[in-house]
This record gives C-alpha cells, sequence and structure tokens, in this order.
C-alpha cells in the first residue's frame, strides 16, 4: 500500500551507514523463504510430470496446456478450452469474495463496537477476538465439521425447537465451505478496522452533524475515507487466504468440489500427483493476485492527496 | 498393563541405545499395545507416520521420503511397482529367522516371488457397506455405490483411492482391467461421473467415521474397517457383491537405504510372531497371513461376517499394475472424475 511520501532520513551520517545491515534479515528472509520457493515452483511448471510422481528435466508447456485446453480423455481430440479449471478458479473467486463480503458486514460493526468500549475494556474484547486462534485451524475445521453434520449440534437444536423437520443439509456442500471461510477469517478483518476506527477522531463525526450530514452521510462521507485503509487491509488479509484454502474445502466440502487451494493440494499429496501441474495452477493464481494487487496499488498512487 | 508398558518405555527412554526405527504406515492401522510392547522388547523408539493410499505413499517416497524411513506397508500390487523402481532392499532368510511362520499361499507371491523384500501384514478386500437402518431393500450389487436406490443416493462416501474406485467400478461394468479399449474406458468414466452425482464426499481415512455418525448412509469400504463401524454401534453391513470385489493383502517392506535396517529387520520379524500378528488382527479386523495365530484371536474377529463370506460369492481379483502407457489412461479417468 503506497503510505505517505518517503520521510527524510535524518542528516546523521551513522544513521544512514545502518541500514544496509539492518535491512539485511528482511532481504535474507524475503529472497530465501519466499524468492527462491516460487523461482522454484516456476521452473517445475515447465517441467514434464514423472510417471506415478515426481518431474522428469524436460522443459514442456504441457502443464499450462492441460489447464487451457481440453483436449478430450484421450488427450488426442482437437483442442478446445478447458472449462473446468477456469470454473474452479472462479468459484474460489466467487467464495473468497462472498467470505470477505460477510466478514466485512459483520466485521466492521464488531471492529467499531470494540473501538468505541472506554479504553480499559478494549483489551478484553480483543483478547475475545483472538481466542479461537489459540487452536489449530485443523481442529478448528474439524470441529466445524462435527457441528454441521446432519446428527450434529446445529440440526439438533433446530429440529428440536421444531423449526425443521428433517436435517438440513449443510455439510459437503458449498455453503459448509462457505461458513468454514467466513469463521476462520473472521479476525482477519475485525482486527485492521478496529485499528484504523480506534485513531478515528470522533470530533470529525460531530463537526458533520453540526454540518447538517445525517448518519449515513456522516458515514459515507467522513468514517469510511478515514479508516478506508483498514477495511482494504482487512478485505486483502481475509480474500487472498480464502481464496488459497484447502482444509475448508476438503474437510467441510468432501472433497468433492475442488477450490483453487485443494485442487493444487492434490497435484502434491494425493494419489494422482502431478507436480508441474500444480506448479503451474499455483503460479496462475499468484498471478492473478499479483494483478489485483498491483491494481490497487496503481489507483491508489493516483488518487488525489 | 498398559501402563506397566508405558513405564517401562518411559524407564528405557534415556537409553535407546538400539535406536530408532521409522516406519510409514497406513492410518489407524497398529495398536499403539503392540509398538510399546516392541519398543519394550527392544528399546527401540519407534515413530510413525501415516498416509490414506498406496499412491499418496509411493509419491511421497518418490518426493524425497526415501531414506527417511525403514518399513512402509504397500498393498500387492504396489510392492511390485516399488521393487520394479528400485525402491526396495532385500533380506535373506537368515536374516528373518520368522520367515516360516508365513502360510505356504502367501509365501510365494507374484508381487515378490519368495518373499526378499516383504512380509505378509494383514490382507482383506474392498467393497462396500451399508447402513441397514436407512436402507433395507437388496445390495447384492455394486449398482448400490454406482447407481445407487434414491433412499442412498447423496449419502455416499468414496474412498479417495484412485485403484479401488477404479476397479470397482471396472468389476460393475464387467471390463478388465488394465484395459487400452476406448469404448471401455469411456464407458467407465461416463458411468463414474453419472454415479458422482449421488456421492456426498470423498475420502479414505474418514470411511468408517462418517457411517458410524451418519454422515453417510454408505460407503465403499475395506472389510475390516467396515466390522469396526458396526462395532462402533453403526448397523451397516459389508457386501461381497455379485459382480466381485477387489483382495489385496498389506506387507510391510524392507525400505532401500533404510536409515536403521538393523532395526527394520527386528520390527518386520516381530510381526511374524503369531501373538503379535494377532494383535494387529484383532485391532484391524482384517486377516493375517501368519500361521498359528487362531489362539490369540478374538472370537468376534475370528468370526464376524466381514472376514467370513458366504459360501458361493464371486471370488475378489487383486489390482493388477498397468503399464505406463495404459496407467495414463486411467489417471485421466480419476483426474476427470475429481476436477
Amino acid at each position: 500500500m503506497a503510505g505517505p511520501g518517503p520521510d527524510r532520513p535524518p542528516g546523521d551520517a551513522t544513521y544512514r551507514d545502518l541500514v544496509r545491515p539492518l535491512l539485511l534479515p528482511s532481504w535474507l528472509v524475503i529472497g530465501i523463504l519466499m524468492v527462491l520457493p516460487v523461482a522454484l515452483m516456476a521452473v517445475y511448471s515447465f517441467l514434464t510430470k514423472e510417471f506415478r510422481g515426481g518431474v522428469i528435466w524436460d522443459f514442456t508447456l504441457a502443464a499450462y496446456d492441460q489447464f487451457f485446453l481440453d483436449r478430450g480423455l484421450f488427450g488426442d481430440d482437437p483442442p478446445r478450452i478447458e472449462w473446468t479449471y477456469i470454473s474452479i478458479f472462479w468459484r474460489s473467486i466467487w467464495q473468497a469474495g462472498l467470505a470477505t463480503l460477510l466478514c466485512l458486514l459483520i466485521g466492521f460493526p464488531t471492529a467499531w463496537f470494540i473501538a468505541t468500549r472506554p479504553a480499559r475494556t478494549r483489551g478484553l474484547w480483543l483478547f475475545l477476538i483472538t481466542i479461537p486462534y489459540w487452536v489449530n485451524l485443523l481442529i478448528r475445521t474439524v470441529s466445524l465439521r462435527f457441528l454441521l453434520r446432519d446428527q450434529g449440534p446445529l440440526n439438533g437444536a433446530l429440529q428440536w425447537l421444531g423449526l425443521l423437520d428433517s436435517p438440513l443439509s449443510i455439510i459437503n456442500t458449498n455453503l459448509a465451505v462457505q461458513i468454514g471461510l467466513f469463521y476462520s477469517y473472521l479476525p482477519f478483518m475485525v482486527l485492521p478496522i478496529y485499528a484504523a476506527v480506534e485513531r478515528y477522531n470522533f470530533a470529525l463525526s460531530e463537526a458533520a452533524a453540526d454540518l447538517y450530514a445525517n448518519r449515513w452521510a456522516t458515514l459515507r462521507e467522513v468514517v469510511l475515507p478515514v479508516v478506508k485503509p483498514g477495511i482494504v487491509a482487512g478485505c486483502i488479509l481475509v480474500f487472498i487466504p480464502s481464496l488459497g484454502a484447502f482444509l475448508a474445502p476438503d474437510l467441510l466440502g468432501g472433497a468433492k468440489t475442488f477450490m483453487i487451494g485443494s485442487l493444487i493440494d492434490e497435484q502434491f499429496r494425493g494419489s494422482q500427483g502431478n507436480w508441474p501441474f500444480g506448479a503451474a495452477a499455483a503460479m496462475i493464481l499468484m498471478s492473478l493476485v499479483l494483478i489485483v494487487l498491483l491494481i490497487y496499488a496503481r489507483s491508489q498512487g493516483r488518487a488525489p492527496r | 498393563m498398559k501402563r506397566l508398558l508405558a513405564l517401562t518405555t518411559l524407564l528405557a527412554t534415556p537409553a535407546f541405545a538400539e535406536g530408532e526405527l521409522k516406519v510409514y504406515h497406513w492410518f489407524e492401522y497398529i495398536p499403539d499395545d503392540l509398538v510399546q510392547k516392541f519398543e519394550a522388547e527392544t528399546g527401540i523408539k519407534v515413530t510413525i507416520d501415516t498416509y490414506d493410499s498406496n499412491e499418496a505413499m509411493l509419491a511421497s517416497l518418490k518426493a524425497g521420503k526415501l531414506g527417511q524411513y525403514d518399513v512402509a506397508v504397500p498393498a500387492d500390487f504396489m510392492v511390485g511397482i516399488m521393487a520394479a523402481d528400485g525402491m526396495l532392499d532385500s533380506f535373506t532368510p537368515e536374516e528373518m529367522p520368522n520367515l516360516g511362520n508365513i502360510e505356504p499361499k502367501w509365501m510365494d507371491v507374484p508381487f515378490d516371488p519368495g518373499r526378499k523384500h516383504s512380509i505378509p501384514y494383514q490382507w482383506g478386500s474392498t467393497s462396500f457397506s451399508v447402513n441397514r437402518d436407512v436402507y433395507q431393500g437388496d445390495i447384492s450389487s455394486l449398482a448400490t455405490i454406482f447407481d445407487p436406490p434414491p433412499e442412498l443416493s447423496g449419502k455416499i462416501n468414496v474412498l479417495d483411492s484412485q485403484n479401488e474406485v477404479l476397479i470397482l467400478g471396472s468389476l460393475y461394468l464387467g471390463i478388465p482391467q488394465c484395459t487400452q479399449d476406448r469404448e471401455q474406458l469411456k464407458a467407465l468414466n461416463d458411468m463414474l461421473l453419472n454415479a458422482k452425482k449421488h456421492w456426498a464426499s470423498f475420502g479414505s481415512d474418514i470411511a468408517k467415521d462418517v457411517l458410524v455418525s451418519g454422515d453417510a448412509a454408505a460407503g465403499m469400504i475395506y472389510n475390516g474397517f467396515s466390522a469396526k463401524a458396526r462395532a462402533e454401534g453403526a448397523n451397516v453391513e459389508y457386501v461381497y457383491p455379485k459382480e466381485g470385489h477387489v483382495v489385496w493383502m498389506d506387507n510391510v517392506v524392507l525400505l532401500k537405504d533404510a536409515p536403521n535396517r538393523e532395526n527394520a529387520l527386528k520390527f518386520m520379524n516381530f510381526l511374524l510372531e503369531p501373538e503379535n500378528a494377532a494383535a494387529v488382527t484383532n485391532y484391524a479386523a482384517y486377516t493375517s497371513g501368519v500361521m498359528g495365530v487362531e489362539p490369540f484371536l478374538d472370537d468376534a474377529i475370528k468370526n464376524s461376517p466381514e472376514n467370513n463370506p458366504p459360501p458361493g460369492i464371486t471370488p475378489g481379483v487383486f489390482a493388477q499394475a498397468c503399464d505406463q502407457e495404459t496407467q495414463k489412461l486411467y489417471d485421466a479417468i480419476w483426474t476427470n472424475l475429481k476436477k
């Protein structure tokens, strides 16, 4: 995100000498833990799949071909556009987008609520938000499976209350996946918005009211522009991990309909094992995410300050 | 007794002069008591990682895990594949004193003639089970899962294992394994795509739990796993379908470049003791390939309907390892089914 213009470094020469050595660890972490693996994956996406897993060092476009072109079951029909993987991507983007929207709808009021509590109780509210994070995501997802199943507590309660005659089939559907995504990433929305709202100067709202702005206009014209960076950060933090999620589709969706994350996971872990294809799908996913972020950064850069 | 064993293990811990043993095993397939007994007897510390399909195990070993594990437990056809790929070490009869305990019919098997790389672990079958509280109709055919009655549609779990799904599908259609006939493969592909509409989920390690919890009313499953589901309270009936079923034998193999080869041999020899082989059978509810286990078996396991098919059933088939060109076609069908 484009922040305010670069700060003038203090004229102190010793400070400037320190910058490089102090940045070195970050460069190493980014270089070794990010650039190198991504480069490796880029290379693998152009290799040939070995029979029963692994790769052969023959460069080919086969993985990308498989992603975009449908050559029939036996691979010798005239090529047509392969919609399967595009629709998996579309479904993932749709699911991740919906999860982001739901998180925003619930997360914004929650963050607002916390930020407007007296300072001494805010810590407690934030603490409550983070409690689920003390438990591993895998375990929380498995627990959701138990809650949502046909004979689970949710259906049991609804039937006991007389709201349902027969259990609602939630487990192994896209709805279950959506619930899993929303639940998993909600705090990622609350926390950055909270940070933004907490810094919001409420005198601005009063000033708006003095100028005859109604509540809706105040929210739209005054509050939202000020807390927008928090909202954008929250949306990015929810959307991107949701896009790559594989636990929710695997455990809550019944491993039946893929999302991008589970599609890639299957290529490396599953019985099929096609590393170049998994690497190619990951590269395509990453390119998409980068494009979205670049467009956002561009629009921020152009925005008048 | 359990506590005592655990205590012995604890006491033995500081020494561990005998080193370690790294086992790559199926999920839920070896009783903890037995592992602790081995540790107590030998002072070897055992670590176990698990997998949920033969293909996943092979892929993981190929991905660089070979050399990190001492033993793995592949099924019959996979022993052949691994041996052909040079992934297995061999042992001499002198190194395996209990080799003579193996039942003669399991000694000279096609996938490992004369048992140079492997010993029998358990054998059993794969077909499907149905919850009889949900559906009381005829379940003698594989159609029960591939073209299910309305009562079962949408309530079926299928093993997340390419080999078993495709072979059972082929049996249902009456086409041979490893065929290159396009019409037959196309038919298999279409049948599976159609059947998928009736399936709730793919999963191997969950196959028992979904039957017990009621999430699934029918499911592709291994006979012993179904017996365990029944023991845990689900009213499930395991079927030996009229079209046939899959028979398999899981084998403990000595992996190439095993870091603790001596300990691996001790472990394999330990598993060939009738009492220990019986302990696995009592836990996993399959059948061991070791002679002299009967006195140690629980009656419930010995007499289970899952292990004692009625006379006159269609015999089961072993999985065949297809050649590369043919396998590609089956891989394509599986990808097509899962995408």
